[in-house]
């Protein structure tokens, strides 16, 4: 079995389109809903958590490409830039899915891209800006 | 302050630093060492403990004296990179403050706001070295008559840019959660409604004044490592209080003395001084420092030996009590409950963020160490003690 978190750009003229149903019913896929955000006639993006086994799973992303998703597959898009960050923490009080995290007794930050749902919260609570990436937020984006 | 009891000089150990033979710990080390070997062992064992700490203290600024112009200008208004200094100074000299916001930023306008730019980016661009625009604005005088000045300069060009933070190294700071119904965004980072989460500020047992809570060594003349480079203690920070609640220890239970330290930006590094950009709040600086404490009795040994286990602070609800001066807490925590990153608060389990880097404070630290035994760093006697309380022996 393969899992991996990716964000879903669905643009105005696929937004209506059953295009997760036949995901979920053609391919084989599990799907998670980790976050939406639909913006009514104009744009929907949407956080899955997608497994199914491997070969499927890549099907499935091949078949969103196809039906014009801009598909962004989390773990390669957050990132950190290691000469900026301090190892403070600040991004460990806002990170809902431990991507960040702290080792102790070192205290020194993990980054763990594939947990991330990519909800962008890291970018702003970084002090440093050693935080950037793609979100489903646009305000977040750097 | 009352005279305290000298075991060892500062003489003895100056003396031992120069020879190579100082033994110097981290205070991190000194716990483990004291813990061991108790009080006594570990005195006669170690001459210095050095301590360290590295977070956002907004309380911070730069003295820059960008040179005499030809002809001559009395600058009245100075920006760097647009971000606006002190010009109410003589001719050329100017303070920029850490928290200053770059102009034309849109501020809380779109709450939260982002604040990417300001004072604490342009001191950490100066001392990486990189180009900053510098302009100047004036009225005239018969002496100075130049009016508008415009130019790119880099570190090298200042005639001075001195380091110079009226508040820096809290002795203790504040949890803080939010008991409000909306999330907040605050100097102490972002916090969830309905006390979801919690955040922190503090070194903990490498903090500098929480190794000397009496502040017998650390005083005006206190020689320093600020933002990687040498620094001395300047003047009590202001704020700094030493009548506070204290454990049987010593050990401030909250906030209590400061200090205001000074030091060469041209000498000091990016790595240890950072702007910093805090959601919805503002600019600052995130400033490296720490100090070294000469072991000059038993009591410093047990005072430097001190634990994360030892060290409380109070929990404070930023979402309705802070902001509105209701000095309530609600409740005591130990930073060694801190740092597991779960923390029990009136019968609730919530999550708990540091904000100040525990990995650079002991970088801090051990660069200070490696300062003292590699380099004869000799440590400062001090000339004016900071108001201080009291010790009473357990």
């Amino acid at each position: 079995m393969a899992s991996k978190n990716v964000l879903l750009i669905f643009k105005q003229n696929i937004m209506y389109r059953p295009i997760i149903y036949r995901l979920a019913t053609e391919y084989g896929i599990i799907f998670n809903v980790l976050e939406a955000k639909i913006l009514p006639k104009q744009e929907g993006r949407l956080i899955l958590e997608l497994s199914g086994l491997e070969e499927d799973v890549a099907k499935g992303i091949s078949y969103l490409e196809a039906e014009l998703v801009q598909v962004e597959v989390l773990a390669d898009k957050m990132h950190r830039d290691e000469e900026r960050c301090v190892d403070c923490g600040a991004c460990t009080a806002v990170c809902r899915t431990d991507a960040l995290a702290i080792d102790r007794p070192t205290m020194e930050i993990r980054f763990y891209p594939e947990r991330c749902v990519a909800c962008g919260l890291c970018i702003l609570a970084c002090p440093v800006k050693a935080m950037s990436g793609i979100s489903i937020d646009h305000d977040n984006e750097i | 302050m009352d005279s305290i009891p000298i075991q060892r000089s500062y003489e003895e150990i100056n003396d031992k630093i120069k020879q190579g033979k100082a033994v110097i710990l981290r205070a991190d080390e000194m716990t483990e060492l004291v813990a061991s070997e108790g009080v006594k062992s570990a005195f006669k064992k170690v001459d210095v403990v050095t301590t360290g700490t590295f977070g956002t203290m907004c309380s911070s600024g730069a003295f820059i004296n960008f040179g005499h112009t030809r002809p001559k200008i009395k600058a009245s208004n100075v920006w760097l990179n647009d971000v606006e200094a002190y010009g109410g100074l003589a001719a050329v000299d100017t303070y920029l403050g850490a928290a200053q916001v770059q102009d034309d930023d849109p501020l809380n306008k779109v709450h939260p706001g982002q604040f990417r730019y300001g004072g604490g980016h342009v001191i950490e661009d100066l001392i990486a070295g990189r180009p900053v625009k510098l302009r100047a604005k004036s009225y005239g005088t018969d002496c100075y008559p130049l009016r508008e000045y415009e130019t790119t300069v880099t570190i090298r060009d200042l005639r001075d840019a001195f380091l110079y933070n009226p508040r820096n190294a809290y002795q203790n700071y504040n949890c803080a959660v939010n008991l409000s119904k909306r999330t907040i965004y605050t100097y102490m980072g972002i916090l969830r409604p309905n006390m979801a989460n919690a955040t922190y500020s503090s070194a903990g047992q490498l903090s500098p004044l929480l190794n000397d809570p009496y502040y017998w060594t650390i005083g005006v003349g206190t020689r320093i490592f600020l933002g990687g480079a040498p620094g001395v203690v300047s003047w009590r920070g202001t704020q700094h209080n030493p009548d506070v609640p204290r454990g049987e220890n010593g050990v401030v239970r909250e906030g209590a003395g400061t200090i205001a330290v000074t030091g060469d930006m041209k000498e000091m590094s990016a790595e240890f001084i950072r702007g910093a950009s805090l959601v919805g709040y503002g600019c600052s600086l995130m400033v490296g420092l720490g100090i070294p404490i000469p072991i000059l009795n038993e009591d410093l040994a047990r005072f430097t030996g001190v634990s994360d286990r030892d060290i409380v602070c109070q929990v404070v609800d930023y979402g309705i009590d802070y902001p509105n001066a209701i000095n309530r807490t609600l409740g005591e925590i130990r930073y060694a409950e801190l740092k597991t990153g779960m923390i029990d608060v009136q019968g609730k389990s919530i999550p708990a963020a540091p904000l100040s880097s525990y990995p650079m404070a002991v970088k801090v630290a051990e660069n200070l160490k490696l300062w003292i035994r590699e380099r004869g760093f000799i440590l400062g006697v001090p000339q004016v003690h900071l108001p201080t309380t009291h010790f009473m022996a357990p």
